[in-house]
């Protein structure tokens, strides 16, 4: 009898303590799947279905707020996941203005964000803020190449009345002098707007080589095709944000020849076997289309898949220090991101150093241009 | 600035102050029949627009289960009121109106979609889907507060504009869409290309604007719409039923807000939020012209797209902040000079 029960709690406890060596790992999320970023917001969404439950050889567990493309909301949603559901690691947003928050939040509250956005993440403000996609400088550098080799002096820009415009404004503005151009148009339009006539006629008054247009998904197509209506001859430059099915079939023949970096995992096929990121794209871009449809591919939902890449090689490292739900975990955790090396995801190859959070580099972008109704690699 | 330019512009400003100036009739015509300021008026345009949209690509869209349920619902309440009145009398017309029109407009669209019929008979198509939900919308979130007070039907407004748009995005997806245009053709007018979509634009309204003029003077109908929003209790006492009036007001609504997105469909990209913002101009068109008047409200769109056009050149940046400020100077206008005590409340 008495062995007996000895037995049923030796059990017990080898239970409890096996549930408390696996802890599960959180992984709080908030995204924009409605409101005004829904068209990026659904497809980082889409992404998690196919996100492992395993990382590290911890359980991992989701939890996806929806902050309706609104910064307020999403500060809100990464407060209550923290304090709330105590997650390990935060994820999110669509939208500079919405990543800003968390990234206000994460610093304050010590907890590791994986921001999906593109934001500079420079000073001791960012310690906490990691940023999955290419920083838009080093997206717009493969245009200002371009732009130089064909010998382009002079830019117009037009772009959102928004904080994509700006980024992408400043990103163009800022390789200009290296590269021998000047920016000579600084115009906005809103993606609801009717009718960009009054800025597409400022810019013919310019008459710029070469024109780019700093919108994102369809909303890239408006000033384009009203470019080529007024019969503008130049060169048309679109940027990552524009790469997707739905803008050529909204642009129909006029956005053909359209040139825009992306990352690699867009045009996977095309790839030279010897690209670092071929297998992981291709791998990525297969599973995604067989679920959400053949053409479905776009960059965003990659930066979900990377996002949860980067977490899943940092997980080992902080594990030999904290457990999961503490504090000291978020810190571990953090401290292993800056020094994960060589994380192949579907963009590139990250190499953080506590100096650089994106740790990209030149293999994370590739130039694409619009042929025959179809994103074809640019050789 | 010179002249090629002011006349590329003015053209712009024309084809969208034209649109701005159908929304703002229909603004007004809500709103002086039921008190309602029809926040979702913009909705009628994104839903047509980008039904048709699908319906070029043989899709089925969405609208048509916007159409069903909202029949249901409507007949639900209506033959709910009904029984409670026992006017069994009532009930064949309900369910003619509310369940037999929108069952069979939706199997049609849903026959006709994939055969990809030509352009007029999709136009005609996505109208048959998106005009009966105005007396729909009418029916199940206004009817019932006819009474309440101009802001409790505001709060109303909003809702309905939230719940329509969360519908927008379910089917349409967060992607713009934009159809094919009416015609291809451009003429060469002076220094100025003009497009023939921008002449069906223009044209269209101006035919559109001079029918409801016609249905105002000549109808009874019309006239019973006029004398409502004179004098609502004046009109109720002669006879004129003020549900009648509502259900006409959104129905020709639903049926302006639809053509207009027909109309710039081809010329622009449209999102599933789109139609509020273009919406929200004609109601600024409409405040220009002091909310009182047909005419003036369609001078004050006509404005309204000039300037928006003019300021996207010197400043587009703060286009939008210059369209919206307009309305300032003219609120405060409005309110130094009205003296007389808001019909607001029932007697």
């Amino acid at each position: 009898m008495n062995r007996k029960l000895t037995l049923a709690l030796l059990a017990a406890a080898t239970a409890l303590g096996a549930a408390t060596a696996h802890a599960d790992i959180t992984v709080g999320v908030t995204l924009g799947a409605t409101g005004p970023g829904a068209s990026l917001g659904i497809h980082y969404k889409n992404a998690f279905q196919l996100m492992p439950q395993t990382l590290g050889g911890q359980r991992v567990k989701y939890i996806i707020l929806e902050d309706g493309s609104d910064a307020t909301n999403a500060g809100k949603n990464a407060r209550k996941l923290i304090t709330e559901d105590k997650v390990d690691v935060i994820m999110g947003s669509n939208g500079v203005p919405s990543s800003l928050q968390i990234s206000q939040v994460a610093t304050e509250t010590h907890t590791p964000f994986l921001c999906l956005t593109p934001i500079a993440v420079k000073d001791d403000a960012y310690k906490w803020t990691f940023s999955v996609p290419q920083p838009t400088e080093l997206m717009m550098g493969a245009v200002a190449e371009h732009l130089k080799a064909n010998g382009v002096k002079t830019v117009g820009f037009i772009g959102f009345s928004d904080g994509w415009g700006d980024l992408m404004y400043k990103a163009t503005d800022f390789h200009a002098a290296s590269h021998g151009y000047k920016v000579v148009t600084n115009e906005r339009y809103a993606r609801a707007d009717t009718s960009v006539t009054g800025q597409v006629l400022k810019i013919m008054a310019a008459n710029p080589d070469a024109v780019v247009v700093g919108g994102s998904g369809t909303g890239g197509a408006l000033p384009h095709l009203a470019l080529v209506e007024r019969g503008y001859k130049g060169r048309i430059y679109h940027n990552h944000g524009t790469v997707n099915a739905e803008f050529i079939r909204v642009g129909g023949k006029s956005v053909e020849d359209a040139i825009a970096p992306t990352g690699p995992l867009i045009v996977p096929e095309e790839l030279p076997a010897s690209h670092a990121t071929k297998k992981v794209a291709l791998a990525f871009t297969q599973r995604y289309e067989a679920t959400f449809g053949a053409g479905s591919r776009n960059a965003f939902a990659g930066y979900t898949h990377d996002a949860v890449m980067l977490l899943g090689a940092a997980i080992p490292a902080a594990m030999k220090k904290a457990k999961p739900g503490t504090p000291a975990f978020r810190e571990a955790l953090r401290d292993a991101l800056e020094h994960v090396k060589n994380v192949v995801g579907t963009h590139g190859v990250y190499n953080p150093t506590p100096a650089n959070h994106s740790g990209l580099d030149d293999r994370a972008r590739v130039l694409v241009q619009v042929k025959d109704g179809k994103w074809r690699l640019m050789k | 600035m010179n002249t090629d330019i002011f006349l590329w512009l003015a053209q712009d400003g024309v084809i969208n102050g034209a649109i701005y100036a159908l929304l703002a009739l229909a603004l007004l015509l809500v709103f002086s029949v039921t008190r309602v300021i029809f926040v979702p008026q913009g909705e009628f345009i994104t839903f047509a627009a980008l039904s048709l949209a699908l319906l070029e690509s043989g899709q089925t869209p969405g609208t048509l289960y916007i159409l069903v349920f909202g029949g249901i619902a409507a007949a639900g309440l209506d033959a709910f009121a009904a029984l409670r009145e026992r006017a069994w009398r009532r009930l064949p017309r309900i369910a003619a109106l509310y369940l037999v029109l929108p069952f069979a407009v939706a199997a049609l669209v849903a026959w006709a979609a994939p055969q990809k019929f030509a352009q007029w008979v999709q136009v005609l198509l996505a109208l048959a889907m998106v005009v009966p939900l105005g007396p729909i919308i009418y029916r199940i979130a206004y009817q019932p507060l006819a009474g309440a007070s101009i802001l409790v039907l505001f709060i109303v407004s909003m809702a309905v504009h939230y719940i329509l748009t969360g519908l927008s995005l379910v089917f349409f997806g967060g992607e713009g869409l934009r159809s094919r245009p009416f015609s291809e053709a451009k003429f060469k007018l002076g220094v100025v290309e003009v497009s023939a979509q921008s002449i069906w634009v223009v044209a269209a309204s101006a035919v559109l604007i001079l029918l409801l003029w016609l249905l105002f003077e000549r109808s009874i109908y019309g006239k019973a719409l006029r004398a409502t929003s004179m004098n609502r209790v004046g009109a109720r006492l002669v006879g004129i039923p003020s549900v009648l009036t509502g259900h006409l007001s959104f129905l020709l609504a639903a049926f302006i807000g639809a053509v207009s997105g027909i109309l710039i469909a081809p010329i622009t990209t449209l999102y599933y939020d789109t139609g509020f913002l273009i919406g929200l101009k004609g109601f600024v068109g409409a405040i220009l012209g002091g909310m009182g008047s047909y005419p003036l409200a369609a001078l004050g769109s006509v404005a309204v797209g000039l300037i928006e056009s003019f300021s996207s050149f010197w400043a587009s940046a703060f286009k939008e902040a210059i369209v919206f400020t307009l309305i300032i100077p003219m609120l405060v206008w409005l309110s130094l000079r009205s003296h007389r005590v808001e019909e607001d409340e029932e007697p």
